[in-house]
């Protein structure tokens, strides 16, 4: 029984997180997100020569074959420096259904390699999002029809765009003619896939929604420290450190669960959803609250344009209804700890793992 | 990460369910803020100490079993998955006894500790006076230094079942006009002392729950000090931290109110019906104790590979409290008008023991340092936002 992290794992995280620092500064990402596209490509190469798109491509096609649980740090850090949709969906979510697939599925190995390589992207259409990200860009998109899964290419798809208040998202609906020549697999063997797709993008965001939180948290410390009212900071007053301590209680509460659902995830535990939707709801309840809170504290600079907690705060409002809303995720949960056998109480902190 | 639990975890837990069931009493027994009740409570404690159960975590020659924290949790969680009695003893087991280990001389703890443990002795905690509660660097009671005694006069309050305790520990203004945390000195003080009187308080249960008590010139020797004189403050606040915050309330007792909730929730359909959103209240319960578990599992993991937790205490503290107030105000959600009836009622559900546990959770948010004191804690040790 070892609840924690490797030094490797916190060790990758840690560079990830410096490396995003200096290259993703809120005015660098503004630049970006004010574009037609929203993306840079050059930002990209950079995070693929650190081997973020690497890191879970198995070692055979040239990755870094590391699973959901070095991932449940990373995405933290994406949330953080607000890294848009396409990277956890091509370098996470979508590197997840390839590798899911059968040996010897075309396209598999093909997509894999060029996932390291950083020179692909990649969208996945989830029948629980009705909107697909960064399909503008997608050279590939990865399409649920009927349980069955169909890869197709930018031109084979008709994309409305539906701008998001998030300026980082780039949502479209999307629609497709399914064919024997897009179909990777059949519904048989998609179905599975398609289920486990939907743990890993919900984790994935539930991750982002973490990191998120810290950030709105981390800079609504740096203004009430710096805020003068009253003629003393308005950090020192009990109802402003009440807020932010309550922001902070529910972050370091979330993450042991995200980091339980992410060991379910990765070793196919039997609880893995239920261990999923009840990171999502942690981790998305966490960054609500700091948003609330972090506004709150802003006072009147909070509501504008110009502050950065704004970039973060709708990100994590969009984020709350990604790859399943609360209905959903509540639902999940409600299923599996009211059904007659469930593994409750004392004895099953980590499912029925023990006798 | 390693979610499994070893062979010889594996087989602790075996021995620990074997033990607990063939020995938890069958009936509950009486409520340990009753005198008869306290007395069936010791007795238990006696029960555990006897098979090296009642401190798993001290060493064998103090009657424990030298275990690490993962085994406490898990023994936890078989204690109160068989629904084991309350711990009587908590003031002794785990302020004292580790405040001992720590700056007791050989002489106490080789007299105190196995007294503690098998509850031969039962404590008190002399903390709280009536003008010094959150504010506790306000104490008052003094001891003044007699040759080989200290003579200890003033008042302490909300003393937890002082009216049958055998012994109180507390801080005492040893310096005359000293300020604060300056000056106070720890001491040991048997409550059959001359010139002690104890006033019960009646809880929100009606029951004498806990007191004030009273020094009046109480003579108390010199050997009953622990730490220096006028360090009473440091020694108090060393074993504040994070094994108090932990150990207090294992997270085994909230899967298991979880548990019963869920068990509740499922007997009384109608209301699902009639209050749709008492399902979610249900389901958040569940995800909050676990939330607890895993966060336990998390921080001891950490702790074992050397780890140091501070602030973070605080936030656990918060969080279960809080939690047990909610599960309690969903049950009595989920009873509706049933909800008001004592133990004594015909129509009572459960022995009343929800509404018993409705009333105590009140007092979570408030005793053990009150809830608005944790989040000043966490805004300015976590955070690092500046003192009013």
């Amino acid at each position: 029984m070892d609840f924690t992290f490797t030094e490797d794992q916190l060790a990758f995280r840690e560079a990830i997180s410096r490396f995003l620092m200096t290259e993703a500064p809120p005015e660098t990402l503004r630049e970006i997100w004010e574009t037609e596209d929203g993306r840079s490509p050059e930002m990209r190469r950079k995070m693929a020569e650190q081997g973020l798109t690497a890191l879970s491509v198995p070692e055979a096609q040239g990755g870094l074959g590391m699973d959901d649980i070095a991932w449940s740090l990373l995405t933290q850090e994406l949330g953080y420096y607000a890294i848009a949709d396409s990277m956890a969906d091509t370098a996470y979510v979508a590197t997840g259904l390839l590798t899911a697939l059968p040996a010897g599925t075309g396209l598999r190995d093909e997509l894999l390699a060029r996932i390291v390589d950083g020179d692909v992207r990649i969208a996945v259409g989830h029948p629980v999002n009705p909107l697909v990200a960064d399909v503008h860009l997608a050279d590939v998109i990865l399409q649920a029809h009927q349980g069955e899964i169909h890869a197709l290419k930018r031109e084979q798809v008709s994309f409305e765009r539906n701008p998001s208040i998030d300026s980082s998202r780039r949502l479209s609906r999307v629609s497709f003619q399914p064919s024997e020549a897009t179909r990777l697999v059949g519904a048989e063997q998609g179905r599975a896939i398609w289920d486990q797709t939907l743990n890993r993008g919900a984790l994935a965001v539930a991750g982002q929604s973490l990191g998120l939180a810290q950030r709105m948290l981390d800079l609504s410390v740096d203004y009430v420290v710096q805020r003068k009212q009253f003629g003393k900071a308005i950090g020192s007053f009990q109802a402003v450190k009440h807020k932010l301590a309550d922001v902070a209680g529910k972050i370091e509460f979330a993450k042991p669960v995200l980091y339980r659902a992410a060991h379910a995830l990765a070793n196919n535990e039997p609880t893995a959803a239920l261990n999923v939707s009840h990171a999502k709801l942690a981790c998305c309840e966490a960054a609500w609250v700091a948003a609330r809170h972090g506004i709150q504290v802003h006072g009147a600079m909070g509501y504008t344009w110009e502050v950065d907690l704004q970039m973060f705060m709708k990100r994590a409002w969009a984020l709350d209804s990604s790859w399943g809303d609360r209905a959903f995720h509540t639902s999940r949960v409600a299923e599996a700890v009211l059904a007659a056998d469930a593994p409750i109480g004392p004895h099953h902190s980590f499912g029925a793992a023990h006798a | 990460m390693q979610l499994t639990y070893t062979d010889k975890q594996n087989a602790f837990r075996a021995e620990a369910r074997a033990w607990l069931e063939a020995n938890v009493p069958s009936k509950p027994l009486a409520s340990y803020d009753t005198r008869e009740g306290f007395e069936e409570h010791r007795a238990w404690e006696r029960k555990l100490y006897e098979s090296r159960w009642s401190m798993v975590m001290w060493p064998e020659h103090l009657g424990g079993r030298g275990c690490d924290l993962i085994e406490w949790l898990i023994f936890e969680e078989e204690y109160y998955a068989v629904n084991a009695p309350m711990r009587v003893n908590q003031n002794g087991q785990l302020l004292l006894g580790p405040t001992l280990m720590e700056f007791g001389t050989e002489e106490q703890k080789q007299h105190f500790l196995p007294r503690i443990a098998s509850s031969e002795d039962m404590w008190a905690q002399g903390w709280s006076e009536p003008n010094a509660g959150s504010d506790m660097a306000a104490i008052r009671s003094k001891a003044v230094r007699d040759g080989d005694h200290y003579i200890v006069s003033g008042q302490k309050t909300w003393s937890t079942r002082a009216s049958f305790a055998d012994w109180t520990f507390g801080l005492f203004r040893s310096e005359p006009n000293s300020q604060r945390h300056h000056g106070l000195t720890y001491l040991m003080v048997p409550l059959n002392s001359p010139g002690v009187t104890i006033r019960p308080i009646k809880a929100l249960n009606g029951k004498e729950a806990f007191a004030e008590i009273f020094f009046d010139e109480v003579r108390v020797p010199v050997e009953n000090r622990i730490g220096a004189e006028g360090q009473g403050w440091n020694v108090a606040m060393a074993t504040a931290g994070f094994e108090r915050g932990l150990l207090l309330r294992s997270p085994a007792r909230f899967q298991h109110t979880a548990k019963r909730l869920i068990e509740l929730f499922k007997a009384n359909p109608e209301m699902a019906a009639r209050d749709p959103g008492v399902r979610d209240a249900v389901v958040e319960s569940w995800m909050g104790a676990q939330a607890y578990a895993y966060s336990s599992y998390h921080t001891v993991g950490l702790v074992q590979k050397g780890g140091k937790v501070g602030a973070e205490a605080s936030v656990n503290k918060i969080v279960w409290s809080e939690l047990d107030l909610k599960m309690h105000e969903t049950a009595m959600r989920i009873l509706g008008a049933r909800g008001e009836l004592r133990g004594s009622a015909p129509e009572a559900v459960d022995g009343g023991s929800w509404l018993e546990g409705f009333l105590f959770a009140q007092a979570g948010p408030i005793y053990a340092g009150t809830n608005e004191i944790q989040r000043n804690i966490i805004a300015e040790r976590m955070l690092g936002l500046p003192k009013a």
